[in-house]
């Protein structure tokens, strides 16, 4: 039986496929194709992506791997880094959760130059936040100084400072994702909220945070894998001080020299978490 | 207490001009064209939209007066809403969106809880539904819920928006029965639908192009609607009756013959445009067919709006030329003609 007549270009698109007489023709694979050159590139990006992580699994010295991690540097390391990791996380819930409700839903006179202040930690090398930092908090700095000589602080150097340094780098993760679910929700459950008797906080508190909970979440995880893994910033402002401000990126970079097998281990602990994070939120940030 | 509005409300390139516009106890429906201007009256008046210039009283409290910088914000007026998109809680319980208003106002859960169940119930949603998310619920259900949420703080005033466009038709008496009771408080609703104005309204708002077209009791707006769309609108039938299968006898007598199946208490509705009249027996295909007593002819231009009085007071739009043909007179016996087809039978 003789087909009818197709426009050519769907002749070309189809001539791969059998001669069908089938009578409904399925649903179709994606007739586009992909250039070879494209293709091929793109695995071997993958394939950079996974280098790194297979050189460090391949030399990995699983059997010592328990005595490695236990060493009192590692642990004390690796207790600071919780210390910090957390604190610069609830830090950043604190001043990021109100910055992102400014963001999001108050109309401010230059909104792309305020934007391009929260994302700046994103894209700044960590030395250069590192240094900024110092510059400002620092014991001659622009801040710093009133805060020694009003409260007797001084942050570089001190563990509150590697704080202050994670803080700075991991606050725009979670405001840039709390953004975003607010910007979703809109204002439209602010609305009946408000018909009901609800006042500004009790929206906020009854209706606008529950809503955005999953944002919240993921942006808390996002900023604590960036503030545990953060060096830079915490080397230039905060220095390298056992029990203090070496946290675990630092003692990587130490025991690199010292013990490449303690630096492979720490390295370990550390991929693994970020692993951890990326599954956790993989619903919201990996597409199926 | 009344609800008093007159200003203006500035939205982006477009603005609702409202003169002297009182909002009396009952039901108040407000009708005409889409971006005339109804939902803004509304969220106007519940304090989500400000006014530009003018005047906003609710009760014996000044709402919103910008000359005098007053603006009583929406959570301190006594103003209730019913979305047209519902907007639930998502995060909350079906039981707890019932509930939010009254926990707001310093109930306590359980007295909030309680009320809410009665709330729940006399919508007539399922207790089987209370514990679910909204999420979980059909549109008609969620409707419900908002219905029930709105209602459930007893608000002085209630504006519903669009409120049972998502029901199934089997709900809707029940519901409509809900927002016409309790005759003290102030109701506003926006609708398109002739059966909630023919059965609900006191007093009718007609907007177009953002101003007030036309207003007073239904009768009053009839006579005089103010603007094409309101006009056709209004010239629509609704004759209440029982249904049996296809047929569906009149409260009045008269049997109507419709095409799709019902039983039990329905309006029958259609359009003024769809009926034509005849001095004498008219053959053909139409069922329904009826002798009526001219009672009285509106022209408007080129249209002429007739009256028919018993076995069923009917609307007709004929032209003018037609109506000067018929020799139609107040008193006049004329049979009337509507296509089984034309008629919708709304439960």
């Amino acid at each position: 039986m003789r087909q009818r007549q197709r426009p050519r270009h769907i002749q070309a698109l189809t001539a791969a496929s059998p001669p069908d007489d089938a009578a409904e023709p399925g649903p179709a694979r994606s007739a586009s194709q992909l250039p070879a050159a494209l293709t091929v590139v793109g695995f071997v990006a993958l394939g950079l992506l996974a280098l790194p992580i297979v050189g460090l699994l391949q030399r990995t010295p699983w059997s010592s791997l328990p005595t490695l991690l236990g060493e009192s540097e590692v642990l004390e390391a690796l207790r600071l880094s919780l210390v910090v990791s957390v604190a610069a996380t609830a830090a950043c819930v604190v001043l990021g959760l109100p910055l992102a409700f400014v963001l999001a839903r108050r109309r401010l006179r230059s909104p792309r130059v305020a934007r391009a202040v929260v994302m700046l930690p994103m894209v700044l090398p960590p030395v250069v936040a590192g240094t900024a930092l110092l510059f400002a908090l620092g014991r001659r700095g622009l801040v710093g100084q009133w805060l020694d000589t009003w409260f007797g602080v001084s942050l570089p150097f001190t563990t509150a400072g590697a704080v202050v340094a994670a803080a700075f780098v991991a606050l725009p993760f979670f405001v840039v994702t709390v953004e975003a679910a607010l910007r979703q929700a809109g204002d439209d459950l602010d609305e009946a909220a408000a018909t009901l008797g609800a006042g500004p906080w009790a929206t906020v508190v009854h209706v606008v945070l529950p809503t955005i909970r999953p944002a919240l979440a993921a942006g808390a995880a996002l900023s604590w894998a960036r503030a545990l893994g953060e060096f830079g910033a915490t080397l230039t402002f905060a220095g390298n001080f056992p029990g203090r401000t070496r946290t675990l990126p630092l003692e990587t970079y130490l025991a690199l020299e010292r013990n490449p097998e303690a630096a492979v281990a720490i390295s370990l602990v550390l991929m693994a978490v970020a692993l951890a994070v990326l599954v956790t939120l993989r619903d919201r940030w990996m597409p199926r | 207490m009344t609800v008093l509005l007159d200003g203006c409300v500035a939205r982006s390139g477009w603005m609702l001009r409202v003169d002297g516009l009182e909002i009396g106890e009952g039901v108040t429906a407000v009708v005409g064209a889409n971006g005339s201007g109804k939902t803004t009256l509304g969220r106007t008046v519940a304090g989500l939209d400000r006014l530009a210039s003018g005047r906003l009283v609710i009760g014996d409290t000044v709402a919103d007066d910008p000359a005098a910088r007053v603006f009583v914000p929406a959570h301190r007026r006594s103003v209730g809403m019913v979305f047209q998109d519902h907007r639930l809680f998502g995060h909350l319980r079906v039981i707890d969106n019932v509930a939010f208003g009254l926990r707001r106002a310093g109930a306590d859960r359980a007295a909030a809880r309680r009320r809410a169940r009665e709330m729940l119930d006399r919508v007539g949603l399922d207790s089987e539904t209370w514990s679910r998310r909204p999420a979980a619920l059909s549109g008609g259900q969620r409707q419900r819920v908002a219905i029930a949420r709105a209602l459930a703080p007893e608000p002085g005033v209630l504006i519903v928006d669009e409120p049972l466009a998502s029901v199934d038709s089997s709900g809707r008496a029940q519901l409509r029965a809900l927002i016409g009771e309790s005759p003290a408080r102030h109701t506003l609703l926006i609708t398109h639908d002739p059966v909630d104005v023919a059965t609900l309204a006191r007093q009718l708002v007609v907007l177009d192009g953002g101003a007030v077209a036309g207003r007073g009791s239904l009768a009053e707006v009839t006579a005089s609607p103010g603007c094409e769309w309101a006009a056709t609108f209004l010239g629509a039938n609704v004759v209440p009756g029982q249904a049996q299968g296809t047929a569906v006898t009149a409260e009045t007598g008269l049997v109507l013959t419709v095409a799709t199946e019902a039983a039990g208490p329905v309006y029958v509705t259609f359009p003024a445009h769809a009926v034509t009249l005849h001095r004498d027996r008219p053959a053909g295909s139409a069922r329904n067919t009826w002798q009526a007593e001219l009672q009285r002819v509106d022209v408007d231009g080129e249209r002429a709006r007739v009256h028919l009085g018993a076995p069923a007071e009917v609307r007709a739009d004929v032209t003018r030329r037609s109506a000067d043909e018929l020799g139609l007179c107040p008193g006049l016996t004329i049979w009337a003609s509507v296509k089984a087809t034309e008629l919708t039978v709304v439960t």
